[in-house]
């Protein structure tokens, strides 16, 4: 249904050209959650944002392309664009507090997407608009309706966020990050009220996120991203069960286990992001791997297909495919 | 609400009351006095005593206060020292023109600026946003004298298309399209430095807007960028706006003084001037008393506007 085949997109900024992503491909099925994840500033939302054709005017996608459907979104007209955002594909923002416009009351913001895309008089609009408040859990919706955003916490602008995303059924759901800015409690419930809104309606969904925790619950693929490429593709067991890219299993090795209390050991990867303009050469991730070799180094590696959907962009692959797990990387004590 | 309005007025009245006094005396520390700025030379001391006693200005400074001061309350605002004509029925008709010039002036003003600040900012760094608030700078910086003595020269003097002055010809006083052509120059000089003006609070107001997340939302909802901006972002940019525009108001209305005066237009403004002139205290007084209560009714006005635009305010 989307396909994003090598695509690469790049920032103007004061005469000079900033690549922010690069070599990007993946796909989503229907009705299917795929999560993305890697550390902030790999180019996550950029990414989502380009399938919405929503880079602004600095931002571009200079090569590949972005399927859907039958339609190249980066080549489509605005106007047609216009109609498939909100509509086929919607999204919702990391920011609840600052993704509702203040001062127009929540009803109005509602009504508004309706209207325009499902052609709904404004009474029929204003009735499904509290149909859908209700089917996303918010209690007085019709008196909601009536409120501005500033009347609700972070988690019912969340929810109102969704039932605007969901209202003209679309085939495909960007969510970039929909509970980071939220309370764990409201976080499981805004994860388990998109699961429960995905099954009745067979949208797919692309959960953007850095929480490895919400990817093993919610997401059938996974996708992880490192300085602007994806380095990692499988289903999601086989990639908590069986991750390939160091930088994986640095994640993974990442994650707080309760069970060892008494170790209380939090791992994490060495070094940071390196930044859009000092992109290393070769594998990106050399700096910060132990494995690097000289090869690392100087040249780039594909994302290359070791299994049946699983794709790992590592040389090492090419010496040892089917080497099981490559074994724990080095542990830096941080606490 | 209401409760929040009427503590407003009452806090309202020590500060009248405090500007007031310090109008007073300031007004008293001018040099001269109203008997001498009218007065034949020739008049013996002796008149002019007898003048100023019946006039009240031999009493100590204090009980010539209090004296303005009970009549105040009792809705008597005096009687002018140069046309011993009603204080209050000299401002009245003063208010009429000026109301007429400078609230014309701040609506076509406002119609120029919205638009052009609009543009100005969605099309920022382009050659008509350099065009715009450059031309802005220019329509701030012009002073008013000039701009009008320079149109008076062009299109009344030159093209003798409209009247040099005043707000209407004689014996013509009920002519509707003679108002107009009276107005216009007048209109022009004020609209040019209010819409040089809102140009760039517009247009710095929207871009501040621009960059926030609800409009990507918006853009999100597959909205036109029309939209987008005269909707969503607009909204949000007029309320800072609104708050400029309240604190205005009340000197507009207090008069154009310069405008007037080159125009000839018989409004609060040229009325300030000629009181100055011949040191006529009470309407002086009566016409600082007016601007103190206009400033404080603008900004309350203002403040519940505001809880209006923006649903975040609500006043207890
Ligand atoms: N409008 C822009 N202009 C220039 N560079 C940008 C712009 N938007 C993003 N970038 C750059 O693109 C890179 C990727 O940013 P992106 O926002 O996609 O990261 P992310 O993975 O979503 O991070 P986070 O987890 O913090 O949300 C960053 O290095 C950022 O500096
Ligand atoms: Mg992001």
């Amino acid at each position: 249904m989307l396909e994003v085949d090598h695509v690469k997109i790049a920032f103007q900024s004061d005469k000079e050209e900033v690549t922010s992503v690069e070599e990007v491909s993946f796909a989503v099925n229907p009705g299917e959650t795929l999560g993305i994840v890697g550390e902030s500033g790999c180019g996550k939302s950029v990414t989502s944002l380009s399938i919405m054709g929503l880079l602004g005017k600095n931002g571009k996608v200079k090569k590949g392309q972005i399927l859907f459907g039958d339609e190249e979104l980066t080549k489509v007209s605005e106007q047609r664009l216009r109609e498939i955002r909100g509509n086929e594909i919607s999204m919702i923002f990391q920011e609840p507090m600052t993704s509702l416009n203040p001062v127009f009351t929540i009803g109005n913001q509602m009504i508004e997407g309706i209207k325009l895309h499902l052609k709904m008089k404004s009474k029929d609009a204003k009735d499904y608009a509290i149909e859908m408040l209700n089917k996303v859990g918010i209690p007085r919706a019709s008196e909601i309706m009536k409120e501005y955003p500033h009347a609700l916490s972070g988690g019912m602008r969340q929810r109102v966020m969704i039932a605007m995303a969901l209202a003209c059924k679309p085939k495909l759901l960007i969510a970039d990050e929909p509970t980071t800015a939220l309370d764990v409690t409201i976080q499981a419930q805004i994860l388990q009220l998109m699961q429960n809104l995905q099954k009745g309606s067979k949208t797919a969904i692309i959960l953007i996120t850095h929480d490895l925790g919400v990817i093993a619950e919610t997401a059938d693929r996974v996708i992880v991203m490192y300085a602007g490429q994806v380095v990692e593709e499988a289903d999601v067991f086989t990639l908590f069960k069986d991750p390939k890219h160091p930088y994986t299993q640095g994640l993974m090795a990442s994650i707080p286990h309760l069970e060892y209390e008494n170790e209380q050991r939090l791992v994490s990867i060495p070094g940071s992001v390196p930044g859009v303009k000092q992109m290393p050469k070769g594998c990106r991730f050399h700096t910060r791997c132990q494995y690097a070799t000289e090869r690392c180094q100087q040249e780039q590696p594909e994302l290359e297909q070791i299994q049946e959907g699983h794709k790992v962009r590592c040389w090492l692959m090419e010496e040892a495919p089917l080497h099981p797990v490559l074994g724990k990387p080095k542990e830096e004590l941080v606490t | 609400m209401v409760p929040y309005i009427i503590r407003r007025l009452f806090i309202a009245i020590p500060v009248l009351l405090g500007v007031t006094v310090v109008n007073f005396i300031i007004i008293n520390m001018a040099p001269g006095n109203p008997v001498e700025m009218f007065v034949d030379p020739n008049t013996s001391q002796e008149l002019i005593n007898l003048r100023k006693e019946q006039l009240g200005l031999n009493d100590p400074l204090w009980v010539q206060f209090f004296h303005w001061l009970g009549n105040l309350f009792q809705g008597n605002l005096g009687y002018s020292f140069s046309t011993y004509e009603p204080v209050t029925k000299i401002i009245l008709e003063r208010v009429g023109p000026t109301f007429q010039l400078t609230i014309l002036a701040l609506i076509v003003g406002l119609l120029i600026a919205v638009p052009i600040g609009i543009i100005s900012a969605v099309k920022q760094y382009s050659k008509l946003d350099y065009f715009a608030t450059g031309t802005s700078f220019l329509g701030i910086s012009i002073p008013h004298f000039f701009m009008g003595l320079g149109l008076i020269y062009i299109f009344a003097v030159q093209l003798q298309w409209l009247p040099a002055g005043g707000i209407a010809t004689l014996g013509r006083e009920d002519d509707f399209f003679d108002k107009v052509r009276h107005l216009i120059l007048p209109v022009l000089v004020l609209a040019t430095g209010i819409a040089g003006q809102y140009v760039r609070y517009v247009r710095a107001s929207l871009l501040e807007v621009l960059g926030q997340d609800y409009l990507r939302t918006a853009r999100a909802k597959g909205l036109k960028e029309i939209v987008i901006t005269n909707k969503h972002a607009l909204k949000n940019a007029l309320i800072p706006i609104i708050t400029i525009i309240g604190l205005e108001i009340p000197f507009l209305l207090g008069g154009a003084v310069i405008t007037e005066q080159v125009f000839q237009w018989p409004g609060m403004g040229q009325l300030t001037i000629q009181s100055i002139m011949s040191r006529d205290y009470p309407t002086l007084m009566a016409l600082n008393l007016l601007t103190a209560f206009m400033v404080l009714f603008a900004n309350l006005f203002t403040d519940i506007l505001y809880s209006f635009v923006d649903p975040r305010i609500k006043y207890k």
